[in-house]
């Protein structure tokens, strides 16, 4: 927890860059670098005496007890210390963060990279199963950060390209996953208004085999029907109220299935979800098992090679959808009314319908990632659906640049990959999440690929910088 | 109506607690813009601190109430603003001038990092205390059903009612005041004329993470426990709150604090307590659609 240094009056428009090169060198030396951190040490042990330095927990009796630990105290304390020092030695040599911009060469160097990047991360992509084979955690693992580029890009055409800030986007996942499953498995969605029928697995549609391929684009179009509900009451709203009203509106969702235990089974979740097949013939070691027929032995790693493949190719169409519409009328509408919606209103764009448009098919690529995340874990609870998870692809969003479908993909990837490689430390894991998201944010405000490919242009299409795309305030 | 009455107390007491929260999500919203998402969970480090101070002095045999809880307050408000100040510096500041969204995600990363910070530190088990303000008064009772006043209650809302009288005067009277509304205006004009909007912003933060610490404590004392997640959740319906009122109004924010305790109480109490943040967060909506910017907000003018 290093405090930044300078006393400079960065507010606003003030912070010329004048004036910090002024500061930086009236502070250049050791003295201020060790008051800082002794200034940083005593924050610390302001912030820490009571919440590291004592331990408080609950007898056998329920009477509250409490041991002191002033052993660890020190150390983090300690820690702040020699770790501001780090920090603001580095500050020294480096400049402010930020401030550092790459010479042309480079940049020229990075965008010829980036031309090669998207090509060989598609063929990686292809062969992930084939290499990986025999590692079935890496397998689950690429899945799973595959459903969160689908997501990303999902919620990118509400937040990237249409600037709609959306805090409740788990929501459509929510009712994707539990149309699929409740459809799949009662085939009608009040089961309890026919009470000769018990609750779990009656299959009465007569899907069979072929439940999760018929189900998926209703899942889809249900999500779809919701984004639209959600996207009429908010018409009006913009920014920060409607943020708060996507927020709610996930909330309101996730705890009407935790409660509504007669349909969704409440905390208990849905279990017992129908595997996806290969187009009706099913991943299974029997006579008729896909491994049978095609004369292999039967091996569970087979499924997991299928639905890499299955939200691979929902992924890439989510970002082929988006790449068309966004040479379509409707998708340059989103963007125009992301710059300026009083100016699209003045030019006769039908703001209600482009608004609506972008909630329907933002959630409807929700709601199909959450079909295949109920097919792929073969049960689902509300837990699965907290605003953490919003949040988080949020995050993606952002820290992939906001409109960049390959940072978006970067972001996923570096994102639920860190969050995987920190498994190790157990309960710290989510607080060094959060510490990374924070100091990400403080060094690239405008995500990885901080470029947008311009949908209009003259003649050369050239890359132009994030910093001149505005965000939209809902 | 002697139930009517008892659920009106009880509205009342939660409402104040959110109020308290909300003051410093409209607060921070009207001066720098930006949703402090971490808020919440400052008003949980707020129940805690309050929470090991009161075993710190019980443990050193002080067994006077009323000096315990002024303790427990005094130093609650003070180490919690610290919490507030030292976030603002770290996580807000850096990014006062980027785009929208930024200081945003940086604020959903610090509530995650102030949240497991505290369930690393302190332990997930919910933590009990024994109450400390017990008695009360039986305002009517009709035989079959008492209307109570506990002293808790009473000392909530008393105690919401002097800080925001406080409050408000430092808004409204104070050279703080003036340089905090000033900057809410127009941060560069404010600038320019000697205001240090940098430590008013600080300033800010600070209060609002005292009244944070506040209503923490309050909390504390009403229900009697802490737990590491309780931020999140408290933290969702003040900003609900905050935005029901208006966000960025004063008045507004206590307003929306006592609406959604008392939707949630009578909804738990006449319907069903399974579907109250439904009924909260559903009232929020419903209020959003017909009153786009609260309801004391001012309504954006917007220019072209």
């Amino acid at each position: 927890m290093a405090v930044p240094k300078s006393k400079k009056s960065d507010g606003p428009d003030v912070a010329a860059p004048a004036l910090n090169q002024q500061t930086a060198t009236r502070d250049r030396s050791v003295a201020s670098i060790i008051k800082n951190a002794v200034v940083s040490a005593l924050l610390a042990l302001v912030l820490f005496s009571l919440m590291i330095g004592i331990r408080t927990e609950t007898g056998p009796s329920g009477q509250l007890t409490y041991w002191t630990r002033f052993g660890e105290l020190a150390a983090v304390v300690g820690a702040v210390f020699v770790g501001s020092i780090i920090v603001e030695t580095i500050k020294r040599w480096t400049g402010p963060l930020g401030s550092v911009e790459l010479p042309d060469t480079v940049r020229r160097a990075f965008s010829v990279l980036g031309r090669v990047l998207i090509p060989a991360l598609l063929i990686f992509a292809l062969l992930v199963p084939v290499i990986f084979y025999n590692q079935r955690y890496l397998l689950d693992l690429g899945i799973l950060v595959l459903t969160y580029v689908m997501l990303g890009w999902g919620l990118n055409i509400v937040v990237g390209l249409a600037g709609l800030l959306d805090l409740g986007y788990v929501a459509f996942y929510a009712v994707g996953a539990y149309s699929y499953a409740l459809l799949a498995q009662s085939g009608l969605p009040f089961p309890y208004f026919i009470e000769t029928y018990p609750y779990v697995a009656i299959d009465f549609l007569q899907l069979g085999s072929w439940a999760f391929w018929a189900l998926l684009p209703v899942s889809g179009v249900l999500a779809a029907f919701w984004g639209v509900l959600l996207g009429f009451p908010v018409l009006r709203l913009r920014g920060d109220y409607l943020a708060i009203v996507t927020l709610a509106f996930g909330e309101i969702i996730r705890l009407v299935i935790l409660n509504w235990q007669d349909l969704t089974g409440g905390p208990n979740g849905v279990s017992g979800i129908p595997r996806p097949t290969v187009f009706g013939i099913p991943l299974t070691p029997g006579e008729d098992g896909f491994a049978a027929l095609i004369g292999v032995p039967f091996s569970p790693t087979h499924r997991l090679v299928f639905l890499f493949y299955i939200i691979l190719a929902l992924a890439l169409l989510t970002n082929w959808v988006t790449i068309r519409l966004r040479r379509l009328p409707i998708g340059r509408a989103w963007e125009a009314m992301r710059e300026d919606e009083v100016a699209c209103r003045a030019l006769g764009i039908n703001i209600t319908t482009t608004k609506l448009s972008a909630f329907a098919i933002g959630a409807m690529f929700g709601g199909f990632a959450g079909a295949f995340f109920a097919t792929r874990q073969g049960f689902i609870s509300p837990e699965s659906f907290t605003f953490q998870e919003s949040a988080l692809v949020l995050a993606i969003v952002v820290l992939g640049g906001m409109g960049s479908q390959l940072g978006v993909a970067l972001a996923a990837i570096a994102m639920i990959g860190g969050f995987e490689l920190f498994r190790g430390l157990d309960q710290f894991r989510m607080l060094v999440f959060g510490g990374v998201m924070v100091l990400l944010m403080i060094w690239r405000p405008r995500g990885l690929v901080s470029h947008r490919a311009p949908s209009v242009f003259l003649g050369r299409q050239t890359a132009i910088p994030s910093s001149m795309v505005k965000e939209g305030d809902g | 109506m002697d139930y009517f009455a008892q659920q009106l107390i009880n509205g009342v007491v939660l409402g104040s607690i959110y109020g308290l929260i909300a003051i410093g999500y409209t607060m921070v919203y009207g001066i720098v813009g930006m949703i402090n998402f971490a808020h919440g969970d400052i008003f949980m480090i707020g129940g805690f601190i309050a929470l090991i101070t009161f075993l710190i002095l019980v443990s050193m045999g002080l067994s006077a109430v009323p000096l315990i809880l002024l303790v427990m307050l005094i130093v609650s408000m003070a180490v919690t603003a610290v919490y507030g100040w030292v976030v603002e510096r770290i996580a807000y500041r850096p990014l006062r001038q980027s785009f929208r969204l930024a200081p945003l995600l940086s604020a959903i990363g610090m509530s995650f990092v102030l949240m497991n910070f505290s369930q690393v530190s302190q332990g997930a088990q919910v933590k009990p205390i024994p109450p400390l303000i017990t008695g009360g008064y039986t305002l009517h009772d009709s035989g079959n059903f008492a209307v109570q006043l506990s002293n808790v209650q009473i000392m909530v809302v008393v105690t919401t009612i002097v800080l925001l009288t406080i409050f408000s005067y430092i808004v409204s009277r104070t050279r703080f005041g003036r340089d905090m509304r000033a900057c809410e205006q127009d941060q560069t004009m404010a600038a320019l004329l000697g205001v240090n909007v940098d430590r008013t912003i600080s300033m800010t933060f600070v209060i609002g993470a005292s009244l944070a610490a506040v209503a923490g404590m309050m909390y504390l004392l009403y229900y009697g426990l802490v737990d590491f997640f309780m931020g999140f959740v408290a933290g969702i319906k003040a900003f609900t709150a905050a935005v029901l009122g208006g966000i960025g109004s004063l008045p507004g924010a206590m307003l929306g604090g006592l609406a959604i305790g008392l939707i949630e109480t009578f909804w738990s109490a006449y319907f069903s307590i399974e579907y109250k943040d439904v009924a909260a967060f559903s009232i929020l909506i419903v209020v959003l659609i017909f009153m786009p910017t609260g309801l004391l907000g001012r309504p954006e003018v917007e220019k072209v």
